[in-house]
């Protein structure tokens, strides 16, 4: 891996695969690491505080983590996080069925041991 | 197949009210399948469903449900494959009465259409109903109720199936409680072994949303292809009786079924994954196995559940008015600045012309849109697009909004072009709870 490769700044994408579904002014994202060995990044990663404080403006409730350690995998419930929600947002996508795309583009919290 | 197979297959044949209807029929002709489920009802889909039943009291169902039935009734009669849908929505009635007519010019009389009501609970609900989930209660709302539906379960469903019907219609019944309910009938389970019902629960789950499982809603080119997206098949559950299931879909078809296919949908639209609520079971994901068992075959297991809620959900619509929008698009050099400067053209019009602030909505897409209130933005876009929507209980403010958008063509920036403008109606809903015992589901069966 050259000096550059490394410094490129990777994100969730890279790692994990993730979908979001509604309800009410609630949105879910679950989000599972491809690899087993990424579940420590991916947990490191996304935190709550992580997703409330990279979109203040959209994300405006409780945002809980459930953790699914067998599958690797992560289940994000954010309240007050829709604009709305289906009845009231008047964004194209009143579902937020594209924030699943807002979590998998955050960059990686990554360590110097991660990618070795 | 016959009753004695220890596998009951179980698919689905439509995930939401517009899902596709030709790889439906390829399932029940190729699928050997027990049962057919055809999924069509949201929560929104029940009350727009409600406005059309107020507009005409023979419509309020399901709007292909015609083409459907004609579609399926005969391969489904061929193989011997039941139907269970809630495409009757707003009114079962009518849709059972629709199908039988359809099963009769198709010569297939003697089918045993059953029809499954009294989810319609606007009688039993009291006026200042608190919400389920929020501060507050119906009579908070200015805006007319166009109709109430009570989530029903699979013990509103297994008469129908005990009756013998071949088609089993119904309003708002419970998503994965139509996959639960002929497990249940089958396997003899009884409606009080919780891991059991949070097993088939699981199945209905994971195959509710059809293709949603199978490939489609997954595909991301360079990380997650999916072969042959365009000719996706839909989802196949292979039932063993206690409750594990090999999920798959038939050969031939588009799509992929795998691992990762399987946990994208096994938390979609859940919360707590060991606490997700039904009119059967709080059903209990957290604990779930996933293992590949073929190509296109997984395996799932371990789900279970503890007791069912003591309240069922009910769904109240109402009638929100009308939604409009409008947009023109600005491309090439300063595109973004010329979209820009018709954003606040028309953010001054509407407001000082027009006193029209509210609900209002100005996006330019290609730059920010979905991703507006987040913060995210495109910096290079040249290829930008004016989005309005604007929503209101008058019709007029919508229309004027149009206008003002389309008025851009000759007095806004320069190269505008590809005016659109549409107005649909609108409706909004809240959920509050009804005692499980106040709500009575009514079987009724025609014979085609």
């Amino acid at each position: 891996m050259s000096a550059q490769q490394r410094n490129a700044r990777r994100i969730v994408r890279d790692i994990a695969h993730a979908r979001a579904g509604d309800k009410g002014n609630t949105s879910n994202v679950n989000v599972w690491a491809y690899d087993p060995k990424d579940f420590d990044l991916l947990k490191r990663t996304l935190t709550p505080e992580r997703i409330t404080h990279a979109f203040p403006n959209l994300i405006r409730g409780k945002v809980e983590r459930y953790v699914i350690e067998h599958l690797h995998g992560l289940n994000f419930v954010m309240q007050d996080a829709l604009e709305g929600g289906v009845n009231r947002s008047l964004n194209l996508d009143s579902h937020g069925k594209s924030w699943s795309y807002l979590i998998l583009g955050l960059e990686l919290e990554e360590r110097a041991d991660d990618r070795f | 197949m016959s009753d004695s197979s220890p596998v009951f297959r179980i698919g689905t044949g439509a995930g939401f009210s517009s899902d596709r209807l030709d790889p439906a029929v390829d399932l029940v002709e190729r699928g050997d399948l027990d049962v057919l489920v055809l999924e069509c009802l949201g929560e929104r889909t029940v009350a727009f469903s409600h406005r059309d039943r107020m507009a005409d009291t023979e419509r309020g169902y399901n709007a292909h449900l015609r083409r459907r039935m004609q579609a399926l009734l005969p391969a489904c009669s061929a193989a011997g494959t039941t139907i269970i849908t809630n495409m009757g929505a707003a009114n079962p009635r009518a849709a059972a009465a629709r199908t039988v007519e359809v099963a009769r010019q198709l010569g297939l009389n003697g089918l045993k259409i059953a029809c499954i009501e009294g989810d319609d609970v606007s009688a039993l609900v009291p006026a200042n109903q608190p919400f389920m989930d929020e501060p507050g209660s119906l009579s908070d709302v200015a805006m007319p109720v166009v109709g109430m539906n009570a989530y029903l379960g699979a013990d509103a469903i297994i008469p129908a199936l005990e009756a013998g019907a071949d088609v089993i219609i119904g309003g708002r019944l419970a998503d994965p409680s139509m996959y639960l309910a002929p497990l249940a009938h089958r396997f003899n389970w009884d409606a009080t072994d919780m891991p059991r019902m949070g097993a088939g629960t699981l199945v209905g789950h994971l195959l509710e949303c059809g293709m949603q499982v199978t490939g489609g809603y997954f595909a991301d080119p360079g990380v997650k292809d999916v072969p042959n997206l365009a000719n996706c098949g839909y989802p196949i559950a292979e039932v063993q009786s206690d409750g594990s299931a090999i999920i798959t879909k038939l050969d031939g078809t588009g799509g992929c079924v795998t691992p990762a296919t399987i946990k994208e949908q096994l938390l979609y639209e859940v919360h707590d994954p060991s606490r997700y609520l039904t009119p059967d079971v709080t059903a209990d994901f957290s604990r779930v196995q996933i293992g590949v068992a073929g190509a296109d075959r997984v395996k799932v297991s371990n789900a279970t559940g503890t007791t069912r809620p003591q309240t069922l959900k009910v769904t109240v619509g109402f009638d929100a008015g009308f939604q409009g929008e409008a947009g023109v698009s600005y491309a090439g050099p300063a595109a973004q600045e010329r979209g820009r400067l018709a954003t606040d053209i028309v953010r001054e019009r509407l407001s000082r012309v027009h006193g029209l602030t509210e609900d209002l909505r100005v996006d330019l897409i290609g730059v920010s849109s979905l991703f507006a209130t987040a913060g995210v933005r495109a910096a290079d876009a040249q290829d930008v697009r004016l989005h309005v929507a604007l929503r209101s209980c008058a019709k007029e403010d919508a229309e004027i909004m149009l206008w003002e958008i389309e008025s851009l063509l000759c007095c806004g920036p320069a190269g505008g072009g590809g005016f659109r403008g549409s107005i649909v109606p609108c409706v909004m809903t809240k959920s509050v709870l009804i005692e499980r015992e106040r709500v009575k589901p009514t079987l009724t069966v025609f014979v085609a």
